[in-house]
């Protein structure tokens, strides 16, 4: 083929590579169709979740969602120059509150600024309750005395395509649009609230114009005259916390869409308006448990090495029938309920349970000084040990049947003695084994949620317990999320770790 | 190069029995001396001790009964690693996680030797078995009789006298096996070192070795030089393992000295010579070599029973030809003859006689 310099052809003509590609699709196509149920299974119930999940650990859109024009006016404003926000931002707050109360949002937003700043909760509790007694009231009255025609909803919805006076009114007028279609009522039959009016009143004196309309002419010149109403005082009858340039700091802060505020909580650090800031003493967990989780996780894989290795070494070496009935009893614990077996570790472990019974009954500890075994970190490493065991036997035992008997006789036969035959050749050929057991292990200790929830009392409890309880009890799925993320990145870099310095090609679980 | 091996047994089995259940015994009560120097090849079918004996040797099996002597020494209590007996393994067992020089600096390693020391001797094994250049490599990065060439400079690096191989070229194709053949006899002869060497290949045992005991059943059936075991078996065992070899059974009718007739279940009698039959009325088989068969009338000795055959089938194999015959009623006869310018070619459905000089008809045990 060296004498056409073109590529190589088939016998029809075509070129090799795509003849070849031909033949080929069909047997690709019939493969990918075997995957595809397990694909879609997959990517549905695994892919997706883990995708969204991570996503969620840096989400941060509810602050923009539930109080847009807050953060839109909030974008003008800067701490170190004016104390408090401007009277406009306390009139966006405003209006954002009301059609966040009228949905029920605003307590959602309240808890998710809560974890940044304490007692913002609350706040917004409170403030959701009174928005609708604001003096806006005032305004209403005022514009319907002067023509009833501010009452009839098609007034507004024709203002609505002709030009409202003013941007807030015409943002006012869509979130209440808006507000009452979600909730499934008609915005041409329902009273224009008093949210509108204020909205129009602000409009209608901040721009020193004349308009055709008449209805708008003579609400021009009526307003003039009214008593201007203060945001700003309104907000802060109800709680002095509005005045507080901590609580404003905090909402600009998150106002962004996307945030690191969810990891930065991870690592006990916070995101404050004057930057990356550790945490109080008192706050700070995540370190320390992340810490924990890798050391102990450690620990166990370590222990499972010492104690599996002989095991799996007798098991790899013994005639096939005793072999078998030994791996029945390694494998015994893979067959009863997780639950059952970490109950009897409570059993067995705890100050009047069956070990410290017998250690006292044989004397080697005093009745009075029981070992504390359980509801600690030496109880997580006890149970967690027993039950991963077989992760690390398995992998182990497949190596070790590998390693031909002819190995450690060549070793022996040229001189060495039984220890060194084992350290020199029978061990190096068995680090795959533990290789793979070590990841296995690991990787499972280090998300395991359970056995530490129910014998790690409060000193063994793991970070998956944490993310556990964020899930399913502060409902702080974002900073759930962003500790799960690092978790897997841990174990990522420790994997990519495992390939430089071993080699993945050296771990093996089976022949 | 037959040896006088009564005298100096360098290695000796003194009725030595192996049973590894209790209740089977693996080697039957078994009697070897093999002299220093001696390139010994125990040959049998699979299951029929060989191995077993040679573990016993190299200390990895302990004997259940009976006596290994080394240099006049027993050595039954002796572990393995104090034996100082090199050893081949039939997948070499070269440890895959060090180079070839590693592999070799093991032994000098454990022997505690200097750096030196170890390098100089390392590189002369290399160099004897023509793998100066591959110390660096690994085991997997060598082919299967690289591999096989490692292997034997590991077992012979710490200049042991006595080297064992089991089925050491099992795993090579046929060229480089009877290359590697050739290798390995002349550097044991060279070396002049003592050579226990199994296999199952009985080409293997004939080229290569001094002496050769044939095993089957746990027994050594026969202790003989390889031209002497061709030749001369001594039962119809070693007859037929090794070798290629007609069979015909009858009955012992006289029997004269070394000379002796037989009269075949067909009814026919042939000449034999008597060697492990005693006395007329015994069962016997015959055995006679296919390229000891006569059938052309000229060559064949005056007054010695003939016997008729049909051809079936002749096969050209280039330097021989083989023919199958139909004997005394059996179809499996073969005649072997030289591709020679004036050999008869036979064709089948043809009607000949045969015949053999008595001598190379040996009438052995049924």
């Amino acid at each position: 083929m060296s004498d056409t310099a073109g590529p190589v052809l088939a016998a029809d003509g075509r070129p090799l590579k795509v003849s070849l590609n031909r033949a080929l699709r069909r047997e690709k196509l019939r493969a990918f169709l075997l995957v595809s149920p397990l694909l879609l299974f997959v990517l549905v119930t695994f892919i997706a979740p883990i995708a969204d999940m991570l996503f969620r650990s840096v989400e941060n859109s509810i602050v923009q969602e539930t109080i847009p024009r807050t953060t839109d006016a909030l974008r003008a404003w800067d701490p170190d120059e004016t104390e408090l926000p401007d009277e406009g931002t306390f009139q966006a707050l405003y209006t954002d509150m009301v059609f966040a109360e009228e949905l029920k949002l605003h307590t959602r937003l309240g808890s998710r600024l809560n974890y940044e700043k304490p007692g913002i909760s609350s706040l917004f509790r409170k403030s959701g309750r009174s928005v609708g007694k604001f003096d806006t009231k005032d305004y209403e009255k005022a514009y319907t005395d002067l023509d009833a025609a501010w009452e009839d909803p098609a007034t507004w919805d024709r203002l609505s395509r002709e030009g409202f006076p003013g941007p807030r009114t015409a943002s006012a007028y869509v979130g209440w649009r808006e507000t009452l279609i979600a909730e499934g009522d008609d915005p041409l039959e329902e009273d224009p609230w008093d949210v509108l009016f204020g909205a129009l009143h602000s409009d209608l004196v901040a721009y020193d114009a004349s308009y055709d309309d008449p209805l708008l002419q003579a609400a021009k010149t009526a307003s003039a005259g009214l008593d201007p109403i203060s945001y700003t005082q309104q907000f802060e009858d109800i709680d002095e916390d509005w005045t507080n340039p901590e609580v404003w700091k905090t909402i600009q802060t998150y106002a962004a869409k996307y945030t690191p505020g969810y990891f930065l909580n991870s690592v006990d650090r916070q995101l404050t308006p004057e930057g990356v800031t550790t945490r109080d003493d008192n706050e700070r967990i995540y370190i320390l448990l992340f810490q924990r989780t890798l050391i102990m996780s450690m620990m166990i894989t370590f222990s499972c090495i010492l104690l599996g290795y002989p095991i799996a070494f007798l098991l790899a070496n013994l005639p096939m029938r005793s072999a078998n009935v030994l791996m029945i009893l390694v494998l015994l614990p893979f067959w009863t309920s997780l639950l059952v077996r970490t109950s009897s570790w409570k059993v067995l472990l705890q100050q009047q349970g069956v070990i410290n019974d017998v250690l006292v009954w044989i004397g080697i500890v005093a009745d009075d000084s029981r070992l504390q075994l359980i509801n600690n970190q030496t109880g997580t490493i006890i149970a967690m040990t027993h039950i991963l065991l077989p992760f690390m036997i398995l992998p182990l035992y497949s190596v070790m049947k590998t390693i031909p008997l002819s190995y450690v006789r060549a070793a022996k036969s040229l001189g060495a003695t039984d220890w060194t035959a084992f350290w020199r050749v029978y061990f190096p050929n068995s680090v795959p084994g533990i290789g793979a057991g070590s990841i296995l292990v690991f990787i499972l200790a280090i998300g395991y949620y359970i056995t530490p929830e129910l014998v790690g009392g409060t000193k063994g409890v793991f970070i998956s317990n944490r993310i556990a309880y964020h899930i399913s009890s502060s409902l702080n799925w974002g900073l759930a999320a962003a500790l799960g993320t690092i978790l897997l990145v841990a174990v990522l870099i420790l994997y990519w770790a495992y390939d430089k310095i071993v080699g993945i090609d050296n771990v093996k679980l089976g022949g | 190069m037959p040896k006088d091996t009564t005298q100096d047994g360098f290695v000796v089995f003194d009725r030595v029995q192996k049973s590894y259940d209790g209740e089977i015994l693996v080697v039957k009560d078994l009697n070897l001396s093999i002299g220093k120097g001696e390139f010994l090849t125990m040959l049998g079918p699979s299951g029929s001790g060989k191995t077993t004996c040679l573990m016993m040797l190299a200390g990895f099996e302990t004997a259940t009964h009976g006596e290994i002597l080394l240099d006049g020494n027993p050595i039954n209590n002796i572990p393995p690693h104090k034996r100082g007996i090199g050893m081949v393994f039939q997948n070499y067992a070269l440890f895959p996680h060090m180079t070839v020089a590693e592999n070799l600096a093991f032994p000098l390693e454990v022997r505690k030797l200097d750096k030196s020391v170890r390098e100089e001797k390392v590189k002369r094994a290399l160099d004897m078995v023509q793998m100066g250049d591959f110390g660096g490599r690994r085991p997997a990065q060598l082919s299967g009789g690289q591999q096989q060439r490692v292997a034997l400079a590991r077992a012979l690096v710490f200049e042991p006298e006595l080297v064992l191989m089991d089925e050491p070229l099992g795993a090579l194709d046929k060229q480089l096996r009877e290359h590697m053949q050739f290798e390995i006899t002349n550097l044991a002869h060279d070396l002049g070192i003592t050579t226990v060497y199994v296999t199952h290949d009985q080409t293997e045992a004939l080229t290569m070795s001094d002496r050769v005991a044939v095993f089957d059943d746990g027994r050594i059936q026969q202790l003989a030089p390889p031209d002497k075991l061709y030749e001369e078996p001594e039962n119809s065992f070693v007859a037929q393992f090794i070798g290629e070899n007609n069979t015909l059974s009858g009955v012992v009718e006289t029997i004269d000295g070394d000379a002796c007739t037989v009269k075949l279940d067909s009814g026919e009698i042939i000449d034999a010579k008597p060697v492990n039959v005693s006395a007329p009325g015994d069962r016997t088989l015959v055995s006679i070599r296919p390229e000891r068969v006569e059938f052309n009338k000229e060559r064949l000795m005056e007054g010695v029973h003939t016997l008729k055959a049909e051809v079936l089938e002749f096969i050209y194999m280039g330097d021989i030809f083989r023919t199958r015959l139909r004997v005394a009623g059996h179809d499996d006869f073969v005649v072997k003859t030289r591709n020679a310018p004036d050999q008869a070619r036979l064709k089948p459905g043809e009607q000949i006689e045969i015949g053999w000089l008595p001598q190379d008809c040996r009438a052995l045990d049924a």
